[in-house]
């Protein structure tokens, strides 16, 4: 009986104070699969921008924008634990279990933002880290805070902060805003909408729920297939930018058509779908593949650049 | 009739809890000391051969 009151007084005194997190909580803070993602489309703007950069100097640019984008992952979690708390997909995360303190991951989260953006400042150029600040803002601030919960459109700007990260490795490596970065950018910008809203289709009850305006929730199904298909539509010509300004070359051209015809094809399934169930599979399935495109099509950039053009140059 | 006083919990943490707030302090101490190679390493390159031609 003692014991248990102890327990119970120890428990809630802890819980107040805090410090309950475990190194596995803190880097769920920092969304290591999204993370992974901006990782590597860093390192292809990274590898495409002109010009030469120490690999040192490269691999702090990553390390920074790695660290900043967790930072931006914290700040998300901090401000939207009460919409995480009811959303099935987000209810496990550190916050909502109590695991970690809302104030535990904003300190996290501001220390996290403010050393990534100071460290790429001081040791490799000021745009840079300049930029790396606008993309923690812009998804903390005008994402999270305003646009999440205002807007059907959410994602369409929001994904702004997502698309940033190849460019303020550009701008790292050759310390320039150019048209290629901005290709780069596009790229992104414009696959975020279909991935999202593939989603929200089939995680339209969790939005619902919490109360976050997604399109299906707000314009309907009907609607969302149809601005999915739009998206993906749009995706063939921005698709063909990086070719255009010179960031990639045939090999790019040829694989990237073929992938992007393939995620309209996916997108064409879901506008098609006629009952409820098959467009949750379809777009399940074009989710899935939506991810892969991103990949896929960054990893032909990078394969141009790593070994593509250097083996023409040094045959020509 | 005095009420008993509340138990005020002698060790507020569990050895649990303690046990990750050392895990994290040691992960904090590893990132600062990566922090200063970091720092280190790149004013070597930064400053290059220049670093052989400073006025003695």
């Amino acid at each position: 009986m003692t014991d248990t009151s102890h327990d119970v007084a120890s428990t809630s005194l802890t819980t107040q104070l805090g410090g309950q997190g475990s190194l596995e909580d803190y880097l769920a803070l920092l969304k290591p699969r999204v993370m992974s993602l901006v990782v590597f489309s860093g390192v292809v703007g990274l590898v495409a921008a002109p010009g030469h950069v120490h690999p040192w100097i490269g691999f702090i640019a990553i390390l920074c924008i790695a660290i900043g984008a967790g930072a931006s992952g914290a700040l998300n979690m901090w401000y939207d634990a009460d919409i995480d708390a009811v959303m099935k997909r987000t209810a496990s995360r550190p916050v909502p279990r109590g695991a970690i303190l809302p104030g535990e991951a904003l300190g996290f989260g501001l220390a996290l933002a403010i050393g990534s953006v100071l460290v790429l400042g001081l040791l490799v150029n000021l745009l840079s880290a300049a930029l790396l600040a606008f993309t923690i803002f812009f998804y903390v601030v005008i994402y999270t805070m305003w646009l999440k919960r205002w807007t059907p459109q959410n994602i369409v700007i929001g994904g702004a902060a997502g698309a940033f990260p190849p460019m303020v490795a550009w701008a790292a490596a050759a310390g320039t805003i150019d048209a290629g970065s901005i290709a780069l950018f596009l790229l992104i910008f414009f696959w975020t909408p279909p991935h999202f809203w593939a989603l929200a289709l089939f995680r339209e009850g969790d939005y619902a729920k919490a109360g976050v305006p997604m399109l299906p929730n707000v314009a309907g199904r009907p609607e969302t297939k149809k601005q999915i298909l739009i998206y993906s539509v749009l995706l063939l010509p921005v698709t063909a930018l990086p070719l255009l300004t010179g960031t990639a070359g045939m090999i790019y051209a040829v694989g990237a058509a073929a992938l992007t015809l393939n995620f309209l094809f996916h997108a064409i399934r879901v506008f098609k779908a006629a009952t409820r169930e098959a467009e949750d599979r379809l777009a399940k399935k074009l989710f899935g593949y939506s991810i892969v495109w991103l990949f896929a099509v960054l990893a032909l950039v990078l394969f141009e650049h790593s070994f593509a053009l250097p083996l023409f140059k040094a045959f020509i | 009739m005095n009420t008993p006083a509340p138990k005020v919990p002698v060790q507020p943490f569990s050895p649990e809890d303690l046990a990750r707030r050392k895990r994290r302090a040691t992960a904090m101490a590893i990132g600062l000391g990566l922090l200063v190679i970091l720092f280190f390493i790149t004013t070597l390159i930064k400053l290059g051969s220049g670093i052989m031609e400073r006025t003695m």
